[in-house]
């Protein structure tokens, strides 16, 4: 089976299902690597990838470099503050610069929508999008899928509920992108004024009611609310939202009985859920950064391949 | 003496197209008629094209001073020659800003050095566009600006918008207004609605554009005086302009033709030569622009010519500029998707692109007619052919119609009876 050969993975959109089984599945055996003693692979000997963030990130990045080092890749770190992007080097010079210097994959982080796409046009390198300002995160999404597939067995007819900041979530969006294709079904709750129009049209189902959201679904997924909705008016207060969608173990009785709970973090306490939810026995949130490692792993294998065939 | 022979004429006054012969003297139609047998030392034979007044542009960009990388005088007025315009007016935010009795002259003098079509400056209504203090509008007048404008900078301020509408009036200066109210556009990319979330940019709400065209009709219903609402480009707009002239209102308007040719799922790919402001908009918005044109609510087509460097467009959708270049395909455009598709007769266009927009400006242009300057196209109707913005005159090769098929093409320009395109070639 090679169902993905493509250059890059700037998103879900567009993604077929048979590509979103090869990563998945191929992530299955990134993970037993990555979780076998010697953590150990030479698929990746010989290329080099660098991680481009115009955006803090520790985990994201930390994610994207253990993969690539567990399968014996060079690695480097380029880290630009987010103000210079409009002042300093432009993107497409900065990732011909690194193209010059034999870099195979830019694993590229960026405040703006549609940056990764952009890079992707002008260099040959393989470009993963770690997410494109309020776009899509890609990986977040496949390693989601995985966690899901993995404890329920399948991603057909599961119900997941997406609760949060939706307008600004690029979590939010790859997972709707990817779940639907999947045969997911995806609900979506949130304030209205966090509400991107139509979503519905891309496939979730929208609530306003947290609750029925919640109710008979198999994920919650909560997401990070950023304390800067409330100073731009969108939200009169945390404590308010936190009232309205708070993810909370009274309202997690509406879900099924063993019902998921996941977060992409970094997690408000208390803000979008509760405490004794993360930490709680039907909490996956540290092992979704696990998977995190295996997908990254899988898609590294799975855009480097290409080239590797075309020498071969 | 040149002669324009065989040629399908609208000459902008009758109410029917006629074949005849055009004679033109020393800049000025002498005669028109059939079989006209003069010896003419120059004779272009129209036979089977249409023989127009010369398109008049309301609303350009020039990009000088100040902006030369992007276009200037001479690159420009090539362009619009080339897009089938002999006049055109152009916006005042260079930089300097064209805010001073100085500037007008400036870009006028420039206009008569380098230019090749007849430049009319619009001078900015506020110092600077700041939208702080109004500019000396007298001054401006008698320098020549033939229209006010902060076009690119909307008057926030609905006070000074006001004492700018009713001093305007009292010097009988036209008020062109950019309708935007940018607190509602706040960091918004392209337009609100579906595309903008599938592709995670943040969007602007039709609103930010109808607020404001509610504002200016109500302040100009108010000062019963006239204002000409700039690139209109939603349903909402049309329809309170449409509601403001059955009531009076001495509102004029002008739509762009990527306003009736294109939606925001040309945006898709993060497309920066999709992006423009007003963004683009629906299917539905598209429909009541042509509706609007069709009854008579948007008077005039105007290009909104804006070219940029191809540094302003090659960068993240979010730093990319706004505007697209287009002098080269507003006729094409127009008549592909406006009079292929039945929304208006030939002569409805013609009066949209020469006529209508000329009175709105006052200025003496937009017919053919014996004693008058003699600024004419000809255009091929059958003409199919694939838009190549490499072959554009203008310095921005920023379009999204770049490889598009279109019908009906500019073959000749004069102006002042001098031939300034000959069989697509600008040959000055």
């Amino acid at each position: 089976m090679m169902a993905l050969n493509r250059k890059d993975l700037l998103g879900l959109r567009g993604m077929t299902r048979a590509e979103l089984e090869e990563i998945l599945s191929t992530a299955e055996d990134m993970k037993s690597i990555l979780l076998s003693d010697t953590k150990k692979a030479s698929y990746l000997q010989g290329k080099s990838v660098v991680m481009l963030f115009y955006e803090n990130s520790t985990r994201t990045r930390f994610s994207f470099e253990f993969a690539a080092k567990y399968l014996g890749a060079h690695t480097a770190s380029v880290a630009v503050s987010s103000s210079s992007v409009a002042k300093g080097e432009s993107l497409i010079d900065t990732g011909k610069t690194l193209q010059s210097m034999g870099v195979d994959v830019i694993v590229l982080r960026h405040p703006m929508s549609g940056a990764p796409h952009l890079l992707a046009k002008h260099v040959s390198a393989s470009v993963i999008n770690a997410g494109d300002g309020i776009n899509e995160h890609p990986t977040q999404a496949l390693l989601d899928m995985f966690t899901i597939r993995q404890k329920k067995g399948t991603l057909e007819g599961v119900k997941v509920a997406i609760i949060g900041d939706i307008l600004h979530s690029r979590v939010a969006r790859s997972n709707v992108w990817g779940l639907t294709t999947m045969g997911a079904e995806v609900r979506v709750a949130g304030p209205t004024t966090l509400m991107p129009p139509d979503i519905e049209k891309m496939g979730a189902k929208v609530f306003y009611r947290v609750e029925e959201a919640i109710k008979g679904a198999d994920v919650v997924m909560g997401l990070r609310l950023q304390r800067e909705r409330q100073q731009k008016g969108l939200l009169p207060s945390l404590r308010e939202y936190t009232h309205l969608f708070g993810i909370t173990q009274e309202r997690m009785r509406l879900a099924k009985a063993d019902a998921l709970i996941m977060h992409p973090g970094p997690v408000n306490r208390g803000v979008e859920i509760s405490s004794d939810l993360v930490d709680g026995e039907h909490s996956v949130i540290n092992e979704q950064v696990t998977n995190g490692v295996a997908i990254r792993m899988a898609l590294l294998y799975l855009l480097t391949r290409r080239n590797r065939d075309a020498v071969h | 003496m040149l002669c324009i022979k065989n040629g399908m004429v609208v000459d902008g006054i009758s109410d029917v197209p006629y074949k005849a012969d055009i004679l033109i003297d020393k800049g000025k139609v002498i005669d028109i008629r059939e079989n006209i047998e003069d010896a003419a030392e120059e004779v272009i034979d129209a036979a089977g094209k249409w023989v127009l007044p010369g398109l008049v542009d309301a609303h350009c960009h020039l990009r000088e001073p100040g902006f030369e990388y992007k276009e200037d005088i001479s690159s420009g007025t090539r362009s619009a020659a080339a897009g089938g315009f002999t006049s055109v007016a152009c916006m005042a935010n260079t930089n300097p800003v064209v805010d001073n009795g100085a500037m007008v002259n400036y870009i006028k003098s420039m206009a008569m050095v380098k230019g090749v079509v007849k430049v009319y400056p619009i001078a900015a209504v506020t110092k600077g566009q700041q939208g702080q203090e109004l500019t000396e509008m007298r001054e401006l007048k008698e320098a020549g600006a033939v229209a006010l404008s902060d076009d690119g900078k909307p008057i926030m301020n609905p006070h000074l918008m006001k004492l700018a509408l009713q001093y305007a009036k009292g010097l009988d200066m036209l008020i062109i207004s950019h309708c935007e109210d940018l607190s509602l556009v706040g960091d918004g990319l392209m337009n609100e609605g579906y595309m903008s979330t599938v592709l995670g940019l943040k969007g602007i709400t039709r609103a930010a554009e109808e607020v404001m065209v509610a504002r200016d009709i109500i302040l100009a219903e108010v000062l019963d005086a006239p204002i000409h609402i700039a690139h209109v480009s939603t349903k909402g707009s049309v329809e309170l302009i449409r509601q403001a002239k059955r009531r009076g209102v001495k509102v004029t308007c002008e739509t762009a033709p990527h306003y009736f040719s294109a939606t925001d799922a040309w945006v898709d790919g993060y497309d920066t030569n999709a992006k423009v402001n007003p963004p683009l908009r629906t299917d539905e918005d598209v429909a009541a622009i042509k509706q609007g044109l069709k009854d008579g609510t948007i008077d005039i087509i105007a290009t909104d010519h804006a070219p940029h460097h191809r540094d302003d467009k090659e960068v993240e959708y979010s730093l990319a500029a706004n505007g697209i270049s287009g002098f080269e395909t507003a006729f094409s455009l127009a008549y592909t998707h406006l009079v292929e598709t039945g929304v208006l007769s030939i002569q409805e266009l013609v009066h949209k692109m020469s006529k209508g927009p000329a009175d709105i400006l006052k200025i003496d242009a937009g017919t053919i007619e014996i004693g008058k300057p003699a600024d004419i196209i000809v255009v091929d109707l059958h003409r199919t052919y694939t838009v190549d913005v490499s072959k554009f005159y203008s310095k921005g090769k920023n379009s999204p119609f770049h490889g598009c098929t279109l019908k009906g093409k500019v073959m000749h320009t004069i102006v002042d009876g001098k031939v300034i395109m000959k069989n697509e070639k600008i040959i000055v």
